[in-house]
């Protein structure tokens, strides 16, 4: 249990400024997702902190303690590795008990513990096994098992279920939720799948190209993305954007993207009235993008014509691609609709839903 | 079928002259000198137990296992270390590094032989085993180098990190993953450079006089002492390549498919 401070973390590799400039701090007991695409310096970050690599400048504390320099035995970490990282050349047992005789604990403790992180992840029956002879999704467990079994101050996790199948991927991802809340230990878990930081995290940080993009509960990555990168990277199918300028006509204020124009909902207007004249970015999420036809709730909505460009059933529910003018918007429809590409439908935009970033890709709401 | 055809003949090629040494080193010398006998079929122990034991043939052995065993623990602990940062590290001229240590290949022996005897002259290492262990380390080691760093780079780097992380130093990590994994490998090539020092005539005829390692006696008394004498010579030479090739052949594919890539 440590609260991890990181002061402007930077690691350039030459040229490459792999990671460049982090602040962060992660709170005791706190499962913190870094999220972002590949090459965004997220496994670079995790290597910093676990004193795989040596920082470029900035600094990282463990609680009080300036870790910085630290050789990685020092800091009393530990880490599960995207390849497992399971020695192949000691059983089951071994492998778990590594870390607890590297650091010396007495015989019957070494017994107890392993016997504890085995059963904790169910692989107790494999103990005297060698890591050739398990699944991918055990080798998983091993790897899990050793790194908790010394009950670290800080868990680091490098993408640990991307070589899992997708069944056995959401199974893991519980489970190692419920897990990382039992032990209560701070963990740090890369990922570049949006699914799991959403699932997993109880805040996540959106890295992209060596900077952090956006810090905050899943729920507030989602709702309200600080910028244009976050509003794209989180969500499936993605948010979809508009381009277009604010424009008064008749006393009314107007977003005029060519073929999707619609008058600013009355409580935004205060808010996008300064940037008349400017080129916006509205976004809005597919969810919140309803059929008329199918439209329970009351809401203010903007709403548009338009022809149905593509259908995609997956059961539950429905993805729709509606054509307006040139411009594609992606809807999804929680239900089985009976549309066919062609058709004629109004569908509408939920104003309170609505994003609208500047030019630079910054959030305004 | 013609793929099985030039299997046979390469074979062929290979085996016919093993056996026949081996046939004639433990034949009694009126069998094979015969023309009316084409196997032999009475056999003896006496050409090779004089070879060894008239001969002085068991001490020049002794030399060749003591010079093979220090060219194998001066070339290892140079090659070993040298190998592992080549292939786990990035640093400026990695790669020419690595083509550098083959220059020494491209000198040959005859040339380096003479400067190199007059040399060990001044400085006291002529007729010892170790000066020709010492030039028998010259020519292995850039293997030593190349096969090792080629095992290395087979080896994931995660399991050195993840041993860091659980509290081992970079030393200790190497010595508790790597180390383990690259055995067999490290093996086949300690065995590898034991036959290329075992072997090696030339530099050992010149470098000792008194000290002779095997081929270097057998290239001043057996090759001047009657036929049987020569191929029990013969067959002794070829034993430990034989046993070599038996032991490693499953991990001499991997050694050289890896530097080969």
């Amino acid at each position: 249990m440590v609260n991890v401070t990181l002061e402007d973390v930077r690691k350039y590799f030459g040229k490459v400024k792999a990671v460049d400039g982090i602040s962060l701090k992660v709170k005791n007991g706190e499962f913190i997702v870094l999220l972002g695409p590949s090459g965004c310096g997220k496994t670079t970050l995790l290597r910093t902190i676990a004193g795989l690599e040596r920082v470029t400048s900035g600094r990282i504390f463990f609680d009080e303690d300036d870790v910085t320099y630290l050789p990685p035995r020092a800091r009393n970490v530990s880490m599960v590795f995207q390849s497992y990282a399971v020695f192949p050349h000691m059983s089951v047992y071994d492998n778990i008990a590594f870390p607890l005789k590297i650091k010396k604990y007495p015989k019957q403790e070494i017994k107890r513990r392993v016997k504890w992180a085995a059963e904790l992840l169910r692989i107790d029956n494999l103990l005297s096994r060698y890591p050739n002879q398990l699944s991918g999704g055990q080798r998983q467990r091993v790897a899990v098992a050793r790194a908790i079994v010394v009950e670290p101050k800080l868990l680091l996790m490098d993408e640990p279920l991307s070589n899992l199948d997708a069944l056995l991927r959401v199974k893991m991802r519980s489970e190692l939720k419920k897990l990382q809340k039992a032990v209560k230990v701070t963990t740090i878990y890369v990922t570049h799948d949006q699914v799991e930081a959403m699932t997993m995290g109880d805040r996540i940080a959106v890295m992209k190209e060596g900077k952090l993009q956006q810090v905050g509960t899943p729920s507030d990555i989602y709702h309200r993305p600080s910028n244009l990168f976050v509003a794209g990277f989180i969500g499936s199918p993605q948010m979809n954007f508009v381009k277009g300028m604010i424009a008064k006509k008749e006393g009314n204020i107007l977003f005029d993207a060519g073929d999707l124009t619609f008058r600013i909902p009355d409580e935004l207007v205060s808010v996008l009235e300064k940037y008349e004249g400017e080129e916006l970015t509205a976004g809005i999420r597919p969810e919140n993008i309803y059929l008329s036809f199918l439209t329970l709730e009351s809401t203010e909505t903007v709403k548009v014509k338009a022809k149905i460009d593509f259908v995609e059933t997956l059961g539950s529910e429905t993805i729709l691609h509606c054509k307006i003018g040139n411009t594609v918007i992606i809807s999804k429809v929680s239900k089985e609709v009976n549309l066919k590409v062609g058709d004629d439908v109004q569908i509408e935009l939920d104003a309170r839903k609505l994003h609208f970033f500047d030019k630079r890709g910054e959030a305004i709401i | 079928m013609t793929i099985y055809f030039i299997a046979i003949i390469l074979s062929t090629w290979v085996l016919l002259p093993i056996f026949l040494i081996t046939l004639a080193a433990f034949s009694v010398p009126s069998d094979y000198y015969n023309v009316h006998k084409i196997v032999p079929t009475s056999f003896t122990f006496k050409h090779v137990h004089d070879l060894f034991f008239t001969l002085g043939a068991w001490k020049a052995t002794f030399n060749s296992i003591m010079v093979a065993l220090i060219t194998i623990g001066i070339s290892f602990g140079l090659g070993i270390p040298a190998g592992y940062s080549l292939s786990r590290f990035a640093f400026k001229g990695r790669e020419s590094l690595k083509l550098a240590v083959l220059f020494i290949r491209m000198f040959p022996i005859m040339v380096i032989g003479v400067p190199l005897t007059v040399f060990y002259l001044n400085i006291g290492l002529a007729d010892t085993l170790l000066g020709v262990a010492l030039a028998h380390t010259a020519m292995v080691l850039p293997f030593v180098i190349l096969i090792t760093s080629s095992i290395f780079s087979g080896i994931p780097v995660e399991y050195e990190e993840a041993a860091m992380i659980f509290g081992l130093s970079r030393t200790g990590a190497f010595f508790r993953t790597t180390l383990p994994l690259a055995l067999p490998g490290i093996a086949a090539a300690a065995m590898f450079a034991f036959i290329m020092s075992w072997n090696e005539v030339f530099v050992a005829a010149i470098l000792t006089l008194t000290n002779r390692t095997l081929p270097a006696h057998i290239l001043t008394t057996a090759l001047a002492s009657i036929d049987p004498i020569k191929f029990a010579a013969g067959f002794i030479m070829l034993l430990p390549a034989l046993i070599f090739i038996l032991l490693t052949r499953k991990y001499l594919m991997t050694v050289w498919g890896i530097t080969l890539r």
